[in-house]
């Protein structure tokens, strides 16, 4: 290390500055296909986990605790290695005409992450008070219908910044996704280091950019809370 | 969409230990050794960062905060990727693949760890501390003998939920090719071709059982330890 020579022209210009550029876009890409998906299965898992209906609430709860309780490099080598035995056919060809590895990639982090913002949806739609159920119910709305014009319109406000955190996360989890081959930012620079053996370089590039995210994503949850959750909920 | 499970009864004993006796050791007994030295030691590394991060020296406090917000905003695989590089340059020599390892969960923990110390340490209100000094005790041993002992009381929760992240977090050692159960599945994977899904459906079933044993534990711990008897 002591009589090594760094070298950062390697990382900040040419084609190893673009294979990093090209990571950091991967990354974001997976990441935002990810939380929308993960967003909109979270709540039709945190809806079914309140729900009365007692096997849809238990469904949902086998879903949380197997989902959290399982580590995410097995779940993408799940999906990457063995969907093709539990998909249907079609799912399978159409999977296969996309980008397979991106896919994958997408499927499991979608599922992991989507246990957590279940959860943090949960304790958003508990934090608005009982009674705005209860009136929307005896005012004639059904209970997805409460929930849709009622109870969520509310909760999506306190729901967000615990969101924009699994966003935060989702980015950092989506390294593992180097693993079956989706071209990422850790992915990149593993790539640039076993091209240039300048493994100091490449990977000081990619940590300066993930920090680089990490911290946009707590100055916007700094800028949201101070300016739309405190005038609305009050301090 | 045929499963065929007598795979994993074939290689029990390789999901168990891996190549143990006759090798290293492997499979689920690694997984756990990983993961229990590592918590031990992010556990004393976890105490000291939430200690300095409530120092009452502005400078210690702030580099001790910078130093944990930047290793939690970075990917655990970037950290086994930075200790798979500087180790060897530090020691001067080869480092066997588990201690990196080690070394990379233990930092990444640590972080964790370290928030929850100071959460517990800032749950203890601020009476205590004030009743303890004027009691004649000075500001360490307020904080060694009245506010740590109730505060880690409180922290026993989060800790064992930390553990549990660490279990699963271990099978990041494959990508260094410590022969965890996760490197294990996939080397049975490569062997064997056709059972993929089983393999790994049963690799996940492992992780959750062990796993959620540690959850159950620390929500029944949850409720036990909190002061409700005042």
């Amino acid at each position: 290390m002591f009589n090594y020579q760094f070298d950062w022209a390697i990382v900040t210009s040419g084609k190893y500055f673009d294979w990093i550029v090209s990571g950091t876009i991967t990354t974001i890409q997976i990441s935002a296909v990810s939380i929308v998906l993960a967003f909109l299965l979270g709540l039709v898992v945190a809806v079914m986990r309140m729900s009365g209906f007692t096997p849809s609430r238990w469904a949902a709860l086998v879903f949380l605790e197997f989902t959290r309780n399982t580590p995410l490099l097995v779940q993408i080598f799940f999906w990457y290695f063995g969907s093709y035995k539990i998909l249907p056919t079609v799912v399978n060809d159409w999977l296969g005409t996309l980008n397979f590895e991106f896919a994958a990639g997408v499927i499991a982090l979608t599922i992991y992450t989507s246990a957590f913002i279940a959860e943090d949806i949960r304790s958003g739609i508990r934090s608005i008070p009982k009674e705005q159920m209860e009136a929307a119910r005896s005012a004639g709305f059904s209970y997805l219908r409460s929930m849709q014009y009622i109870i969520l319109p509310q909760a999506i406000r306190i729901i967000i910044p615990p969101l924009i955190n699994q966003f935060l996360n989702l980015t950092k989890n989506s390294s593992l996704a180097m693993t079956i081959g989706v071209a990422e930012l850790t992915y990149q620079a593993r790539q640039v280091e076993s091209y240039t053996f300048k493994g100091y370089e490449a990977f000081t590039a990619a940590t300066l950019v993930y920090l680089a995210m990490s911290l946009v994503i707590a100055i916007a949850v700094n800028f949201y809370n101070k300016y739309v959750l405190t005038p609305v909920r009050g301090r | 969409m045929d499963f065929d499970f007598s795979v994993i009864g074939r290689n029990i004993v390789y999901f168990m230990i891996g190549q143990y006796p006759h090798g290293h050791l492997g499979g689920i007994a690694l997984t756990l050794y990983l993961a229990i030295v590592s918590c031990v030691l992010s556990f004393i590394g976890g105490l000291i960062l939430g200690l300095l991060s409530v120092s009452p020296f502005r400078i210690v406090r702030y580099v001790t905060v910078v130093v944990i917000n930047a290793i939690r905003g970075i990917p655990l695989l970037m950290v086994i990727f930075w200790m798979y590089f500087l180790l060897p340059a530090l020691v001067g020599g080869p480092m066997p693949e588990a201690q990196t390892v080690i070394a990379a969960l233990t930092i990444f923990t640590s972080a964790y760890m370290a928030e929850i110390v100071r959460a517990g340490i800032e749950g203890i209100e601020k009476g205590q501390t004030e009743a303890a000094i004027s009691t004649g005790l000075r500001p360490w041993q307020a904080m060694f003998y009245i506010v740590l002992p109730q505060g880690l009381r409180n922290m026993v929760p989060s800790f064992v939920n930390q553990f549990v992240s660490l279990i699963k977090d271990t099978s990041l050692a494959f990508i260094v090719g410590v022969s965890e159960l996760t490197h294990v599945a996939t080397q049975i994977n490569n062997r064997t071709m056709v059972y993929p899904t089983e393999i790994f459906f049963f690799i996940a079933i492992v992780y959750f059982v062990i796993c959620y044993a540690f959850t159950s534990l620390s929500r029944w711990l949850e409720k036990r330890l909190t002061w409700s008897h005042r």
